[in-house]
């Protein structure tokens, strides 16, 4: 028998790729944390913008000089808890039903159905909001009070875009708990519901938590839903129901405008491109956190 | 015949070997328990006596675990399964149309084969139940902390968590865990106390406090336990049930009788057969 090492290139080949591969997506992230940050020094580097201003000025003007980004964060703010406010109750109901309560077979015709969901282009989502969304809302409330672009419509329908997420990562959550803990409190002479609810629920509620996060995420970044539906232009504003731009329709609609390239317009639009991306690394180390922390417990 | 283990030998209680009526705590007759076609139990019929420890025994897939399941009604969430026949307690048929199994299950507790506390403090795993029962303040205990100790110590295991109620059921070690949940059982102040190889998780020692205290609550409480090991059935329990699989692998009931009969004298040369290590 000959124990001597063998020459194995396929082996080193595919290391080699592999290896390859997980560097290019590190080196794909620097890239882009580099550009937008490269801009964004540029701005806060120019005469007349301080980052003191930026951060808790209430006025987005850069025609004049006004760069105070909060106008556009409070709307960012608004669509996320009009989202939220859908996608929370009826993503954990979903999430619950299936887990606990659906048949496989039912389970099997909901799933599809909801990640279907999933699959419809944003554009159209923002066309929804505008056509359908916000004449309800109208109805409801009154055509004078609820304007044509407003962010609660424009928020309402980002809750339906990540529902199938929000539902998908809370119903797996949920499944994983394991049986023997249902089992346990059913035995002890606890119903479907108290079960589901008091014993299921907490026990996965880190993945949920985590759930609400990555859905947050998903929809201060989500862009082609606001640039249609919640108006176009800076309002520092906390009414729904008025129009006003978020950090992601702003950035969409000034760059698809005539913009010259190197003015401080310009490089402003990386200053709220980086607060976007610190917003959603937070939101996603906080997420991670959350998901190590109630793993030790649970286990 | 060279039995593999020691035991005591009651030589007095040979006669009377079978339970007699006026002191059941639960009384299965004729009972079939299938999984889709297949059929599981095969008309087993046990009178189980109250305040005694009763073993059921046999090779594995002779649906003791299904038989011990079906006495509370726990074997109904698996999907698939039903149930012909009676199981009778208080008289009453525990499968009536008319009566909620939630209700069934806060009186005829259970003890699973893993041990499974609840993510919560060892407080909360004993205080749960027993709120999910409406717990009055009754029976002398007249807060949920004095019930919570009370419990703890009939499940031997107060001097070892008195000082760390808060921390979660999950910190102790398996034997403790296990015994967590027995306290967690009695909380809920059942009649009859189930247990599904209780001790098959945990090591020597911890299986021997398990038996112990199996002993101490039988003065109180009905106990059925399920086990693969024929020692711990010899230890334990005052009547066993020998049950085995027929040729279309249901599980039926060969011997039924006081522990030290089956034992000592079985009448069925299976029961003889699996007890002296032959097969199962």
């Amino acid at each position: 028998m000959n124990l001597k090492k063998k020459h194995r290139p396929g082996e080193t080949f595919i290391q080699a790729f592999l290896y390859f591969c997980g560097i290019f997506s590190i080196f794909t992230t620097i890239g882009i944390v580099f550009e937008i940050g490269k801009e964004a020094l540029l701005f806060f580097g120019s005469p007349g913008v301080s980052l003191w201003e930026f951060l808790t000025g209430t006025t987005w003007q850069p025609q004049v000089g006004e760069f105070g980004v909060l106008p556009l964060v409070t709307s960012t703010f608004i669509t996320t808890f009009f989202a939220m406010l859908i996608a929370i109750p009826f993503g954990l109901a979903i999430a619950i039903y299936l887990s606990e309560y659906a048949t496989i077979k039912v389970k099997n015709t909901i799933k599809p159905i909801l990640e279907v969901l999933a699959g419809i282009p944003t554009v159209v989502y923002g066309y929804f909001a505008l056509s359908f969304m916000t004449p309800i809302l109208r109805s409801i409330f009154g055509a004078d009070v609820v304007d044509i672009y407003n962010t609660a419509s424009a928020g309402l329908v980002m809750g339906i875009l990540i529902l199938p997420l929000i539902t998908s990562m809370s119903e797996d959550a949920l499944s994983a708990v394991p049986r023997s803990l249902r089992e346990a409190a059913v035995g002890l002479g606890a119903t479907k519901l108290e079960t589901a609810v008091k014993v299921v629920f907490p026990a996965a509620i880190s993945g949920i938590a985590a759930a609400i996060i990555v859905g947050i995420s998903r929809v201060v970044g989500e862009t082609m839903i606001v640039a249609l539906a919640a108006g176009a232009g800076p309002k520092f504003t906390f009414n729904p129901f008025e129009g006003a731009e978020t950090m992601t329709g702003h950035i969409v609609r000034i760059s698809g405008g005539d913009l010259s390239y190197d003015s401080i317009d310009y490089n402003s639009l990386f200053a709220i491109g980086i607060l976007l991306f610190f917003i959603t690394l937070g939101l996603n180390i906080i997420s991670q956190r959350i998901v190590s922390r109630f793993r030790e417990v649970g286990e | 015949m060279q039995l593999p283990f020691i035991y005591e030998i009651n030589i007095e209680s040979t006669e009377m070997t079978l339970p007699q009526n006026n002191s059941l705590a639960i009384e299965a007759t004729n009972l079939n328990i299938y999984y889709g076609t297949f059929r599981a139990v095969k008309d087993v019929s046990l009178k189980i006596p109250q305040n005694k420890v009763t073993a059921l025994i046999g090779p594995s897939g002779c649906g003791k675990s299904t038989l011990i399941r079906s006495f509370n009604r726990m074997n109904e969430l698996v999907p698939g399964s039903h149930l012909k026949g009676e199981i009778l307690f208080r008289g009453e048929n525990i499968y009536a149309q008319t009566v909620d199994p939630v209700e069934v299950r806060r009186k005829i507790g259970m003890v699973f084969q893993k041990p499974n506390p609840f993510p919560k403090s060892i407080y909360e795993n004993v205080a749960w139940g027993a709120k999910l029962n409406g717990f009055k303040s009754e029976l002398g205990y007249p807060n949920m902390d004095e019930w919570v100790e009370q419990c703890l110590r009939k499940a031997a295991l107060w001097d070892e968590v008195k000082d760390k109620l808060d921390q979660s059921g999950l910190s102790l070690s398996g034997g403790q865990q296990q015994r967590l949940c027995i306290a967690r059982t009695i909380a809920i102040q059942p009649e009859i106390i189930l247990m599904d190889e209780p001790a098959s998780a945990l090591d020597p020692i911890a299986t021997l406090k398990i038996e112990e205290l199996m002993r101490e609550l039988v003065e109180e409480y009905t106990i059925i336990v399920v086990t693969h090991n024929m020692h711990q059935a010899a230890r334990v329990s005052d009547y066993t049930a020998f049950l085995t699989m027929d040729e279309d692998r249901s599980g039926v009931l060969v011997e039924y009788g006081q522990t030290n009969q089956i034992f000592t004298n079985p009448r069925d040369s299976r029961t003889e057969g699996y007890i002296t290590g032959r097969y199962g």
